[in-house]
């Protein structure tokens, strides 16, 4: 197999964080031993539910944020220290996108000067050349060029994702994290925006990070999807065997609870509510919402590994390692 | 099944731009409808301008009558004994619809003193069984928590507790799940549906979510620019969705199996209230599209009992592109 772009080793990142107005600060682990590898011209999913890890997951991955143990090596070299000049050049081969494009442009400036904010800042191409590139941002993502003199508030809300997609674009990354990019779109115009990251990656090879709720974006675009919960990831394999055959009993009950259009299936209600990284159960950190959990899945935490098929799960009985539970009748 | 909510010619405009441009809806005793659409086609307001929780300056017409009895211009303290008592409504973000300062039992006891005139003991042991039955663990200590205290998906089941409070006949559920976690988004949609079943409640679920309102609703109504464009039992609309614009938002949802395609995506967006097409409001982005749909606004026509779509072309299914698996 080719090196890959981007592999993270083991990353671990922490915060701090004080229980109530006099409380003792606890440390949570946000992320909690993820290592992932993402191929040139691939797309890695990395789906999961509100506070499992996966936007801070992205964050490390680009440099944003420093881990506190583990690495990330881009192009198998280790990642410069964050702010050094050796940086900001590599920052221009890697970008991220976020759920909210109105957030993330300015309002007060026309977007074609937006997408060309980039190119002035790393210095790339002579200052001639910026408008053109900019011109020719706005066709990739399936805008027109009149388009560059209007501001945010004059675009709609997928216009909005397509000029963010395009200031992305414009330093010629080989790397997108695309943090939740459709989630504030309507259903319509998710399409556009899904079918429009997929003509992307063709067109300029780019690999993505794919960092979604909804498994079925992240069926669409992702060539291998990972699965995180409280911080680690539990599963991880090609799309289709996960989602046809999830392994872990947590996947099992994410895969059962989409909505399937007119047909009426039977779903996995899984008890209580989405975990609290401050308040990390010891052992599988899932036990307590676990229908298959057993004795040893309380006193020891199952390591992330692959299996007979090459399927990497991290769960003692879909590992064959502990006896499952007699099933009692639905 | 006997009528419960009947909306007809319903029209709502904001400063002169139309919001709705004539809604007609019937919802039957203990009947379960979705209604579907995009931001901005008036699924909120259609229910919102039911209920009189619509601003002043919004200029409405046409007719809704609970019953028979006529809700739109009726005098605020009669609308009131209706919200909360005969129809509740919960909408999306329970955490702004509760009030911050005040237990969680204080507030169901508020719903139960003015829809059912219980006070003291007698409204604590009410609104403790309520939080029971929306499967709040630990009911009676949990009465004396405040909001913040509680998970978003566990807010919604107050939410809901405070909404049962009035024994209501038509839950409006106003995109109740889209805020939460999808392992939590089918723990709420469990409880409505048993909830239904328990107290033969009718339910409108509004949604920009074909999927969620297929497994709860048995009737589906879709909605594009202000009208409903296609209404049919919730099989039909899957199995045989006449309008075009219908078939776009099926097939704008990414498959979960079989080969990965090219998703249908509906060119173009939603047009603006001040710029309506003169004749149907989807045509600019219709496939379809013929130089008659220009003339005028299509009726609702009949395709099958309990289905109708507002095309000129509903009645010819081979006609227009099938729906990719």
């Amino acid at each position: 197999m080719s090196a890959p772009l981007l592999e993270a080793e083991g990353l671990v990142r922490r915060y701090a964080m004080r229980r109530g107005l006099f409380g003792r600060g606890v440390e949570i682990a946000a992320v909690d031993g993820v290592s992932l590898r993402i191929e040139a011209g691939r797309t890695l999913g990395l789906v999961g539910e509100s506070g499992c890890g996966k936007s801070t997951t992205g964050r490390l991955v680009l440099g944003l944020e420093r881990p506190d143990a583990g690495s990330v090596r881009f192009e198998g070299r280790p990642m410069p220290p964050p702010g050094t000049a050796e940086w900001r050049r590599l920052r221009a081969r890697m970008q991220m996108v976020f759920q909210d494009p109105l957030g993330a442009l300015d309002r007060r400036l026309p977007i074609g000067e937006q997408i060309r904010e980039p190119l002035d800042i790393h210095g790339l191409l002579d200052p001639a050349a910026r408008q053109a590139r900019v011109f020719d941002l706005l066709h990739a993502v399936g805008l027109r060029e009149d388009h560059a003199a209007r501001y945010p508030h004059e675009l709609s809300g997928g216009q909005r994702q397509r000029a963010v997609l395009a200031r992305a674009l414009a330093t010629g990354p080989s790397l997108l994290v695309a943090d939740e990019p459709i989630s504030a779109l309507d259903v319509s115009i998710q399409a556009q925006v899904m079918n429009l990251l997929a003509d992307i990656q063709a067109r300029f090879g780019i690999a993505m990070l794919f960092i979604s709720h909804d498994l079925r974006a992240v069926r669409q675009l992702s060539h291998r999807i990972a699965v995180m919960y409280l911080g680690r990831i539990v599963e991880e394999g090609e799309p289709d065997a996960v989602l046809h055959d999830p392994a872990h009993p947590y996947a099992r009950a994410l895969v059962s609870a989409i909505p399937h259009p007119g047909r009426a299936v039977r779903r996995i209600l899984l008890p209580g509510d989405p975990p609290n990284p401050a308040d990390r159960p010891p052992g599988c950190a899932f036990h307590p919402r676990c229908p298959a959990a057993v004795a040893r899945c309380r006193a020891e935490s199952p390591a992330l590994k692959p299996r007979a098929d090459g399927r990497l799960v991290a769960c003692h009985v879909a590992q064959g390692e502990a006896e499952a539970p007699i099933r009692q009748a639905a | 099944m006997s009528g419960l909510v009947a909306i007809t010619g319903l029209t709502v405009a904001f400063s002169g731009q139309p919001a709705l441009r004539g809604v007609d809806l019937a919802v039957g005793r203990g009947e379960a409808v979705g209604l579907v659409g995009e931001s901005g086609c008036g699924k909120s307001v259609t229910w919102l301008a039911a209920l009189g929780l619509l601003p002043s300056r919004a200029e409405i017409g046409g007719s809704v009558r609970l019953e028979g009895e006529e809700l739109i211009g009726a005098p605020p303290a009669r609308l009131e004994r209706v919200r909360g008592g005969r129809i509740a409504m919960i909408f999306q973000d329970p955490a702004s619809s509760l009030n911050p300062v005040h237990r969680v039992g204080r507030q169901i006891a508020e719903a139960l003193s003015l829809h059912r005139g219980l006070e003291g003991a007698s409204a604590r042991a009410e609104a403790r069984r309520l939080l029971d039955l929306v499967g709040i663990p630990d009911a009676s200590r949990r009465l004396d928590a405040y909001p913040h205290e509680f998970s978003g998906g566990q807010n919604q089941r107050v939410m809901i507790a405070m909404a049962l409070a009035g024994r209501p006949e038509l839950l409006v559920a106003d995109e109740p799940t889209t805020a939460l976690d999808v392992t939590i988004q089918a723990q709420i949609l469990d409880l409505l549906h048993s909830l239904r079943r328990e107290f033969g409640m009718a339910l409108v679920l509004i949604s920009h979510d074909l999927g969620v309102v297929s497994e709860t609703c048995e009737r589906v109504a879709v909605m594009y620019a202000g009208r409903i464009v296609e209404e049919a039992p919730t099989e039909r609309i899957f199995a045989d969705p006449r309008h075009p614009y219908t078939r776009g938002l099926l097939g704008a949802l990414p498959p979960l199996a079989g080969p990965k395609r090219r998703l249908a995506s509906i060119p173009g967006g939603v047009p603006e209230p001040w710029a309506m097409p003169p004749g149907c409001a989807f045509a600019p982005r219709c496939a379809a599209h013929r130089p008659e749909c220009d003339r005028a606004a299509p009726h609702p026509l009949p395709v099958a009992p309990g289905h109708r779509a507002a095309c000129l072309r509903a009645t010819e299914p081979a006609a227009a592109e099938p729906v990719p698996a």
